[in-house]
C-alpha cells in the first residue's frame, strides 16, 4: 500500500462552509482521519451552495461541498443536546486535533471550551478559526466571507488595476479567500502536530481570518507604515513597471519583467521595434517613467496575435509571459494534463466526474483521493457504533431524539 | 532561546523572489533555523525591487520587502557557478533537515545540487522544489512570477468586474504558493519523524492557485459553465457589495444572508417601508434586484463614516466591515489592539514595520526574533564556526569569488 504522510493523525472538524473544511481537507487528502461533524438534517451550509448538476439543488451533489470534504468521514450531531454534547466529548477524547469555527464563546457556553476539553484529553490540539479572533474590540462582529476579505485589505491590495474608482473595491473571485484562510490554518495545525509527535503535548491555537488573509498581503500591508505609501487600487504604483494584463486577439495575456534580460526578451519577441531603441526604454528606471507609453506600444503588438502564439513564442525566449486562463483552458492545458492535475472522482449519487487534485507531488507519500466527500451522516453507525460502542438500540433512540 | 514547534530543525534554502523565501520565513517563525544561500552574482530581486510600490532600492540591504519575507534567517553568500561553492553548499546540506529551492527547473541539478545528489549526502533529507509550472510536463521550463501563475492558475480571469479586463495580481500571489510549501514541508517532517524517511516534493505555483477554485472546475464539469468576473456579487447572498462612505475612496462591505438580516438593515437605514416591498421580501428577490438595492444602500452610507456604519449594523446583527487600504489596516483599532504590526530594528533601514505571524499558539509561540539578514551577514558564523573553515581559507575563497 502507498504510504500516506499523515497516516494516524486524528482530526475532529466542527466547521462550516469553506475555511475550516478546507483546512481539514488538506490534512485528509494526506492521510489524516477526519471526522466531520455536521448539524442533523441540514448539514454543512456548503451543501446548499452550488454548483449543482443542472443547477438543481441536492444535498449530496454540491460541487463546493464535494471539493472541500474529500477523504473525510461524515457524522451528524446536535452538539447542543445533552447526549450530543456527551458524544462530542467522546470524539474529542480520542482525537489529536479539534478544528472549530464557532463564534468566540459559543463552545465555552456549552461547557466545551478548550480548558474543559483539555481536561479530558491533555494532548489535544485545538484551533479556533474565527473572523476576528477571540479578543479585541471587534471579536464578536458578524462577518461573511465578503466582510473578511475587505477588512483584511484585499480590496485594495490584491486585484489591480481598478479602471474606475467610482466602483467599489472588489473581492478575489470565487471562494478563493475562504481557501486562503484554511491554508494558513493548516500550517499551524501541522506545526503543532509535529510538536505533539515529538513531545506528546497539545495546545490551543487562536487564528483570526482577518489576520490569516492579511498574512498573504504582508508586503503590501506595511507600505503605509514604512513609506506612507497608500497602495492605490487604481494600480498607480504598479503602472510604473511596463507589463501587466494586455488584450490580445482572442483574450488576454499577462507579462512581467523584473529582470533586464526579460525586457530584452520581450523586445525580441515583438521583433526589435523602433520604439524600443528610444532613450525612454534603455533601462529599468527610465522605463518606469514611461511605462504608460511603453504599454501602449506593447499592446499594439499583442492585439495582433493570439494568446497561444504569444505564450509559446515568449516563453521560448524566456520572457515571463502567460495567457489568462479560464477553468476550461486549464482543463485542456497540456501542462495540467501531463501532471495529472485532474483525477476521477467516483461518487455514489453523482457518478464519475473529474476532480482537481493538489499542487504537490511527493515522491513517497503521494496525494490520494481515497474516498469522495461523505453523504450526510454516512459514517454515524461506523463511528458511533463500532468506534464509540453505542448499541443498535441506543443509536436508534439517539436518532429519534434528534441527536443525529 | 527559540522554543517554537520546529526548534532544532535546520533549513537550507536556495530561493529568491517571494514564493520561496516566505515559505522558509514561516518555518523560521515556527522556530526552525533557516540559512539562506544567496549571491551578489545574481541578487534576489526582492533586495532590489518592490513589486508592490514599484520602488527600486540602491543597495542590497535596504529593502523592506526583503526584510518582511526573510525575517529570522541567516544569510551566506556562495557563487554556485564555482565548483568549490557547490562543495560548501553540500557540507551545509549534510547538517540540514530540509532543502528548498525555487530556481528554474533543471538549473539546480545542473549546478550539482539536485535531490539525487543531496540524498546521497543526507539520506533522510526533505527536499522541496518550487516552480511556476512544476518539474514535469511540456511547460516545466516556462518562467513565471506571481502575475503569470495567477493568470495560468485561473484567478485573474475570475476577479474584477464583468465589463473590465481580468485582474492583475502581483507578488502576494506568491504567498499562497509559499504557504502551501510550508504546509507540505511540515507534513514531510511528520512523516520523517514517524518513519525516518525523507522525500522529494515537486510543487507548482500555478497549481497552488488553481486549487483555490476547485468548485469552479466542478461547475465546468457539471454544467459546462465557465466562471467569469462578477465584482463583489455572490450566488445566493444579496445585498452583497461595498458601499461608498465618507472620505476619499472609503467603502464599507455589507452582506445579507437571511430575511432577519434584511429586515434589520431596513430598520437601521430608517427605511422600514422596504420590508413591505415585494421585490425584496425573499432572498431570490433581493438577488434579482440587487442593483436597485445597491443604490438605496449607497444613498444611506455615502455621508457616513465606515466604522460608524459597521457599528450600527453590527448592533442590529448585520454582517458589515470597512474595506481597508494599507493605511486603513495600519490604523485599524482591532488590529492595533491585537498587536498585529511589529517594528523590527534593522541595521541599515532602522526601524521597519512588519506583520507578525498569523497564529497564536498557547505553548509554542511563533515569533519574530530578528531582522532579515544583511547579504552574507552569517558567512563567518556558518562557514567558520559551523563548517570549520579557517580565516585564511575564507579569505582565499572570497578572493576567488566562491564566497561572493
Amino acid at each position: 500500500m502507498t504510504p500516506r504522510a499523515l497516516e494516524g493523525m486524528k482530526i475532529v472538524e466542527y466547521c462550516n462552509m469553506v475555511s475550516g473544511p478546507y483546512c481539514s481537507k488538506l490534512l485528509a487528502d494526506m492521510g489524516a482521519e477526519v471526522l466531520k461533524i455536521e448539524p442533523p438534517h441540514t448539514g454543512d451550509d456548503s451543501r446548499r451552495r452550488g454548483p449543482f448538476p443542472g443547477d438543481i439543488p441536492h444535498q449530496e451533489k454540491s460541487g463546493l461541498f464535494l471539493y472541500l470534504n474529500s477523504n473525510k468521514k461524515g457524522l451528524t450531531l446536535d452538539v447542543k443536546k445533552p447526549e450530543g454534547k456527551k458524544i462530542f466529548k467522546k470524539l474529542v477524547e480520542k482525537t489529536d486535533v479539534l478544528i472549530e469555527d464557532r463564534p468566540p464563546g459559543e463552545l465555552e457556553a456549552l461547557d466545551l471550551g478548550y480548558e474543559k476539553l483539555k481536561s479530558l484529553n491533555p494532548g489535544l490540539i485545538m484551533i479556533s478559526i474565527t473572523p476576528y479572533g477571540d479578543r479585541g474590540p471587534f471579536k464578536d462582529y458578524k462577518a461573511y466571507q465578503l466582510n473578511t476579505v475587505h477588512v483584511s485589505g484585499q480590496g485594495y491590495l490584491l486585484p489591480i488595476p481598478a479602471l474606475d474608482m467610482d466602483r467599489p473595491p472588489v473581492k478575489v473571485g470565487g471562494h478563493s479567500s475562504g481557501f486562503d484562510v484554511g491554508l494558513v490554518a493548516v500550517v499551524a495545525v501541522t506545526a503543532a502536530f509535529y510538536w505533539k509527535v515529538l513531545t506528546g503535548k497539545g495546545q490551543y491555537i487562536e487564528m483570526s481570518k482577518q489576520e490569516a488573509l492579511m498574512s498573504m498581503q504582508r508586503v503590501e500591508s506595511v507600505t503605509f507604515a514604512n513609506d506612507q505609501v497608500v497602495i492605490s487600487r487604481g494600480g498607480d504604483q504598479v503602472r510604473r513597471m511596463p507589463g501587466g494584463i494586455m488584450p490580445c486577439k482572442d483574450g488576454y495575456i499577462v507579462v512581467v519583467m523584473p529582470e533586464e534580460h526579460q525586457w530584452q526578451a520581450l523586445v525580441k519577441l515583438i521583433g526589435d521595434p523602433e520604439w524600443a531603441k528610444e532613450d525612454g526604454c534603455q533601462n529599468a528606471l527610465v522605463r518606469s517613467e514611461n511605462a504608460g507609453q511603453i504599454n501602449e506600444w506593447i499592446m499594439e503588438w499583442t492585439m495582433q496575435h493570439t494568446k497561444e502564439e504569444i505564450f509559446r513564442r515568449g516563453q521560448a525566449l524566456s520572457c515571463p509571459i502567460a495567457p489568462v486562463n479560464t477553468a476550461e483552458d486549464i482543463y485542456h492545458s497540456e501542462q495540467f494534463k501531463a501532471r495529472n492535475f485532474f483525477v476521477d472522482l467516483e461518487h455514489p449519487v453523482l457518478g464519475k466526474i473529474p476532480f482537481p487534485s493538489s499542487a504537490y507531488r511527493f515522491s513517497k507519500t503521494p496525494w490520494q483521493l481515497v474516498q469522495a466527500a461523505p453523504m450526510l451522516g454516512e459514517h454515524n453507525e461506523e463511528i458511533y457504533g463500532r468506534h464509540l460502542g453505542y448499541s443498535n438500540e441506543e443509536l436508534a433512540a439517539l436518532k429519534n431524539e434528534g441527536v443525529f | 532561546m527559540n522554543n517554537g514547534p520546529l526548534a532544532g530543525i535546520r533549513v537550507t534554502e536556495f530561493t529568491s523572489a517571494w514564493a520561496g523565501p516566505y515559505a522558509t520565513c514561516l518555518l523560521g517563525f515556527l522556530g526552525a533555523e533557516v540559512i539562506k544561500v544567496e549571491s551578489r552574482r545574481r541578487l534576489d530581486h526582492a533586495r532590489n525591487l518592490s513589486f508592490s510600490t514599484g520602488r527600486r532600492f540602491s543597495g542590497p540591504n535596504e529593502s523592506s520587502v526583503f526584510n518582511n519575507l526573510n525575517l529570522n534567517k541567516k544569510s551566506v553568500t556562495l557563487n554556485l557557478s564555482k565548483p568549490k561553492a557547490v562543495e560548501i553548499a553540500k557540507q551545509l546540506v549534510r547538517v540540514s533537515d530540509v532543502v528548498m529551492e525555487n530556481m528554474r527547473p533543471g538549473v539546480i541539478p545542473r549546478l550539482g545540487l539536485g535531490y539525487e545528489v543531496l540524498r546521497d549526502i543526507k539520506s533522510d533529507l526533505i527536499y522541496l522544489s518550487s516552480s511556476s509550472c512544476g518539474q514535469t510536463g511540456p511547460e516545466r521550463e516556462y518562467v513565471g512570477y506571481a502575475p503569470t501563475f495567477a493568470a495560468l492558475g485561473g484567478v485573474s480571469h475570475i476577479t474584477g468586474y464583468e465589463d473590465w479586463p481580468p485582474s492583475n495580481f502581483m507578488g502576494s500571489m506568491d504567498l499562497r504558493s509559499a504557504t502551501t510549501s510550508t504546509f507540505v514541508i511540515l507534513a514531510a517532517l511528520i512523516y520523517r519523524q514517524r518513519t525516518g524517511e525523507g522525500q522529494y516534493i515537486d510543487l507548482a505555483s500555478q497549481e497552488t492557485i488553481a486549487v483555490l477554485a476547485g468548485d469552479l472546475f466542478l461547475d465546468y464539469f457539471m454544467n459546462h459553465r465557465v466562471a467569469g468576473r462578477k465584482g463583489n456579487k455572490d450566488e445566493v447572498l444579496a445585498p452583497h457589495n461595498c458601499y461608498r462612505c465618507q472620505g476619499e475612496d472609503n467603502w464599507v462591505s455589507i452582506a445579507v444572508a437571511t430575511d432577519e438580516e434584511w429586515q434589520a438593515l431596513c430598520r437601521v437605514m430608517g427605511k422600514p417601508e422596504l420590508m413591505e416591498d415585494a421585490r425584496f421580501s425573499s432572498s431570490k428577490g433581493r438577488l434579482k434586484n440587487q442593483g436597485v438595492l445597491d443604490e438605496i444602500i449607497n444613498q444611506w452610507t455615502m455621508d457616513r463614516d465606515y466604522y460608524e456604519v459597521t457599528k450600527v449594523l453590527q448592533e442590529a446583527g448585520v454582517g458589515s466591515a470597512p474595506s481597508l487600504s494599507s493605511e486603513g489596516l495600519f490604523q485599524d483599532p482591532h488590529l492595533q489592539a491585537r498587536g498585529v504590526y511589529f517594528q523590527v530594528d534593522h541595521p541599515v533601514m532602522g526601524k521597519d514595520w512588519v506583520v507578525g505571524p498569523p497564529w497564536r499558539f498557547s505553548e509554542t509561540p511563533a515569533r519574530i526574533q530578528r531582522h532579515s539578514p544583511l547579504l552574507g551577514e552569517h558567512n563567518e558564523e556558518i562557514f567558520g564556526q559551523m563548517l570549520g573553515l579557517s580565516g585564511e581559507e575564507m579569505a582565499e575563497l572570497e578572493k576567488e569569488e566562491v564566497i561572493y
